[in-house]
């Protein structure tokens, strides 16, 4: 050291700092060859880009150019990223980002304005919608996309079909029924195999729209549910861990033997999780199927403002606990760019991604409530 | 050159800034907030009892299993290692500080939950199930878990710290002790842990206060169930965990109740960090 | 003789420390051998541990690597493999960069200030505490902090974790960069100071310039240890899908938020991408600290 040169060692300490900023970009990407064409953060960061309005054109015969956040429902998650990305090869001037956060996250996101549109698989509450209101000066909007199948999945090695009836599935999320080999349950499954495992009950730890459907139905078919816990998109569970969100309850199921949680079924399918089937108000067993679910929107009734529920249906065919599932949205949008590309979206949607949403067991809207829904999305300005 | 202020505006601000969201909650929820397990925000319910506890047991579990590890492996570098093998195990063992805690959770409860955690629960509840520590029912994700894994990820803090203040024992105290006819670990308990025990203290405190902060991995890895659970093999939550989970889809008040948990985490990380760096300080300086 | 006894304790020590061992009871020896094979022990529990982890980091980690890990955005759809998390790559690159430039130079003035003008003043003890405690805050506060303070005005946006980052790397920049500055030798700055420069241009010219790669490793550590934060981010940029490169009003993703979200993904496709994501940071970390070791190396104050 005595004698080092000056200089030399400021340019350490320069090339040191510069060093920062590359290996942020390059090195420590491992080689990220598109890193140049991907990564020109600095110019971004040197145009101030100050308020929430891009420069974008105002016309509407020009392509579709805006970026749109949303953030909401895990329930249609998978649904909606699949439909965001096919959306956005037709119309890559959009970049839609959707974050599967939970519904009351999304009703609390949307309400505080922090993203352009919500999502969630329980409707807004009155008293929320007039806060909601009040603070942006427009009116929310309800816009169905689709239904789907609140599923119980298990993991018990070697049981690949659980029948279930109402007072079976009450006792196991109340925790009086503590073993898989309980009497009830081999009652109603004569010939399974159930191991004297204890049972492991899984619910969701965040405020959730799939907890919602699930609790309101219990709550209807179970006295003793409805008195000790009750619904809502949160409630006191009296047994059980919790999950984060649809993927993290089917990701508990999936890491804990003996489990037993209540998802969306494409979560359970996908994670290649065994369902239980169920008996309905006609007293017969139901798998959650994409018919079975469609069936239970049969006989619906909507009410103007389209916030209505399909659960307990009395349909013969239709599985018990099937809810449908709301975009959020103002009618009055600030940013013109951003409210043309979510109509379009929503239309393309609606109208084109059904074929996706079968594919992943959604049963798409019936088309009298197709139609409302549309309305509603036109509403949109 | 005043740019040093920064730091006490920062912690200032952070501090009044999170204190005036939390306002609220503390007046209207008062001593339930520390003494009731009701924790349901949307519904006015703030008691904050089963994060604080679970963040206290999670913290004992790992302190109890990660202090003895951390002391030994301090005491092995510093007073038996052959100092050829010194550096490399030194570096190894600190390697443990550099991984991120998102990568301890995964790692955790996708190998960890499975290959150990489960199995070695299941083993503490059947021999030793009749303490209330580890009654049934067993679950792999409870504070056992957390516990375990808070264990691994002080151990490299708790080291590094016992290891300089051993270093800085004089040479002179532990000739005394040899020439007194001490053995080596009479030497190491009468020479270097009487005369360093301000300074581990202080480290165990400073290990005690990541544990208490952790979130990531305690957040997957505890089971997420606000309630206060005897048995260490019972799901349950923590400060750190809830804040990290819930944030994103709490409303209003939530969000402020939520805050209010940051602040009673922060007093308490605060106190027991200030302790832990005076004594340290005291030590090493 | 096991390894205990063969071992050098303290230089010069092992005749002495023979004599003992020969004349002690049974008893006292045999708690000796105890004590030190517990030793061994902690040590090897926790070497194994740290084995443990990379290996399997790096296990399944590797399983999942590729090209397209390293050069694509996830796919859209939880189904569907392929794809990876270029998008969190260089939303963490970005908040990295900003972080860095604003409080390497920060806290280096801190520091400056702390080691030169400060001395044992009643403020620089204060600043040097408070930057101590600091280290010690949990960065789920630090998220918290900037969310009231600013996310709830501004949206969520790369800026707003860069500058939670900045908050976690600023007392640690401080710390490390004041050791280092006040191990620049007195005759150092006296002949400066002889030769008429004046204090800033001694500072400037002389103990910046000879602490620089000592300041370089403390600013690395920094990084290091900013680049696997997660608990902040989760509070301030929301995640995103697609690459996002603004650093105002818009979600970004990050390399950690993505592993958290693959920790808890029951799709198979998700933990794939998980497991190399982690690889990924794990490299990413490393790579900061060996380059801090690297320039600590260099420097022979």
């Amino acid at each position: 050291m005595r004698n080092r040169n000056g200089s030399r060692a400021l340019k350490t300490l320069l090339v040191a700092g510069l060093v920062m900023g590359l290996l942020g970009m390059v090195v420590t990407g491992c080689g990220g060859s598109t890193t140049t064409t991907t990564a020109p953060p600095a110019t971004e960061a040197a145009s101030p880009a100050t308020t929430s309005a891009p420069s974008t054109t105002e016309t509407t015969a020009a392509p579709l150019s805006a970026s749109l956040t949303g953030a909401g429902a895990t329930f249609p998650g998978p649904l909606y990223t699949e439909w965001i990305g096919a959306f956005q090869k037709d119309n890559p001037g959009v970049t839609i980002n959707y974050q599967a956060i939970g519904s009351g996250g999304g009703i609390q996101q949307f309400s505080q304005g922090t993203v352009d549109f919500g999502a969630s698989d329980a409707p807004m509450k009155d008293e929320e919608i007039t806060a909601a209101e009040a603070k942006s000066g427009a009116k929310a909007l309800h816009i169905p996309t689709v239904f789907g199948a609140v599923t119980v999945t298990y993991n018990v090695a070697g049981l690949d079909s659980l029948k279930l009836d109402n007072d079976t599935l009450a006792g196991i999320f109340l925790g009086d029924i503590k073993t898989w080999n309980d009497a009830k349950i081999v009652a109603l499954n004569p010939g399974a195999k159930l191991p004297g495992d204890p049972i492991q009950v899984v619910h969701r730890s965040d405020s959730s729209g799939t907890t919602d459907i699930f609790t309101s139905y219990l709550t209807e078919v179970s006295p003793t549910w409805k008195e000790k816990v009750g619904k809502g998109k949160e409630v006191k569970w009296p047994v059980g861990v919790g999950g984060q969100g649809n993927k993290g309850v089917a990701a508990v199921v999936q890491q804990q033997p003996g489990s037993v949680g209540y998802v969306e079924l494409t979560y359970a399918t996908e994670s290649k999780l065994p369902v239980a089937e169920l008996k309905n108000k006609a007293g017969t067993f139901v798998k959650p199927t994409l018919e079975s679910t469609s069936a239970a929107a049969k006989g619906a009734s909507f009410p103007a403002d389209l916030r209505f529920s399909v659960a307990n249906s009395d349909q013969p065919e239709a599985y018990p606990i099937v809810g449908a599932t709301w975009i959020l949205a103002w009618d009055k949008m600030q940013d013109p760019a951003k409210a043309q590309a979510l109509k379009a979206w929503l239309t393309w949607s609606l109208n084109n991604g059904t074929d996706i949403a079968t594919q992943l067991g959604y049963a798409p809207l019936p088309d009298d409530l197709k139609a409302l829904a549309l309305a509603k999305v036109d509403a949109i300005q | 050159m005043l740019a040093g202020l920064l730091v006490l505006l920062f912690l200032a601000g952070m501090v009044f800034s999170t204190t005036r969201t939390a306002l609220p909650i503390f007046r209207e929820a008062g001593l339930s907030f520390f003494t009731s397990t009701d924790w349901q925000p949307t519904a006015g319910h703030y008691g904050a009892l089963a994060f604080i506890y679970g963040t206290v047991v999670t913290s004992a579990i790992a302190l109890v299993v990660g202090v003895p590890l951390s002391l030994g492996v301090a005491l092995f570098l510093t007073e038996i290692s052959p100092r050829r093998i010194r550096g490399p195990l030194t570096y190894l063992v600190d390697l443990l500080a550099m991984v991120p805690s998102v990568v301890y959770g995964l790692w955790g409860i996708l190998f960890l939950l499975p290959h150990f955690l489960q199995p070695v629960a299941v083993f503490l509840n059947r021999y030793l199930g009749f303490i209330p520590f580890f009654r049934g029912p067993v679950s792999g994700l409870s504070y056992f878990g957390a516990g375990i894994v808070l264990a691994v990820m002080i151990i490299p803090i708790v080291s590094s710290l016992s290891r300089e203040v051993f270093s800085a024992v004089p040479v002179e105290d532990r000739h005394a002790a040899y020439a007194l006819g001490a053995t080596r670990w009479e030497m190491i308990r009468g020479a270097v842990l009487s005369r360093g025990r301000a300074g581990v203290v202080g480290a165990v405190m400073l290990g005690m206060g990541r544990a208490f902060g952790e979130t990531i991995a305690v957040a997957l890895l505890i089971g997420s169930r606000p309630e206060v659970s005897v048995s260490f093999l019972q799901p349950g939550y923590s400060m750190a965990a809830v804040i990290a989970n819930t944030f994103q889809e709490a409303n209003g008040s939530g969000i402020a109740a939520l805050v209010a948990i940051g602040v009673v985490l922060f007093v308490i990380t605060i106190i027991v960090n200030m302790v832990a760096r005076a004594l340290v300080w005291r030590f090493v300086r | 003789m096991n390894g205990i006894d063969a071992a050098i304790p303290v230089a010069g020590e092992s005749t002495l420390n023979r004599w003992t061992d020969e004349r002690v009871a049974s008893g006292r020896r045999w708690r000796n051998r105890l004590m030190a094979g517990f030793m061994g022990a902690a040590l090897a529990v926790s070497v194994s541990v740290v084995g443990l982890i990379l290996l399997y980091v790096v296990k399944a980690g590797l399983g999942a690597m590729s090209w397209e890990f390293l050069t694509q955005p996830p796919p859209y759809s939880y189904r569907l493999e392929g794809g990876g998390f270029v998008n969190g790559l260089i939303g963490t690159a970005i908040m990295l960069v900003f972080a860095t430039v604003v409080s390497a130079p920060m806290g280096v003035m801190a520091a400056v200030y702390l080691a030169e003008y400060g001395g044992k003043g009643t403020l620089a003890k204060l600043i040097r505490f408070f930057s101590d405690v600091m280290t010690g805050v949990p960065s789920v506060f630090v998220g918290l902090f900037v969310y009231t303070a600013l996310v709830t005005s501004f949206g969520f946006g790369a800026s707003m974790g860069a500058i939670a980052l900045t908050i976690i790397m600023l007392p640690i920049i401080i710390r490390s960069s004041e050791e280092m500055l006040r191990l620049v030798p007195r005759d150092l700055k006296d002949a400066s100071h002889a030769l008429g420069a004046s204090k800033s241009q001694t500072i400037v010219r002389v103990v910046l310039p000879s602490a620089a790669p000592g300041i370089s490793t403390g600013v690395m550590l920094a990084v290091a240890r900013a680049a696997g934060e997660t608990a902040p981010l989760i509070l301030t940029i929301l995640g995103a899908q697609a690459i996002v490169t603004k650093l105002w009003d818009e979600a970004i993703a990050a390399l950690p938020l993505q592993i958290f979200d693959g920790a808890r993904n029951p799709f198979a496709a998700g933990v794939e991408r998980a497991w190399a994501g982690a690889l990924e940071l794990v490299v990413i970390v490393l790579a900061f600290t060996l380059l801090a070791r690297l320039l600590a190396s260099r420097s022979r104050i």
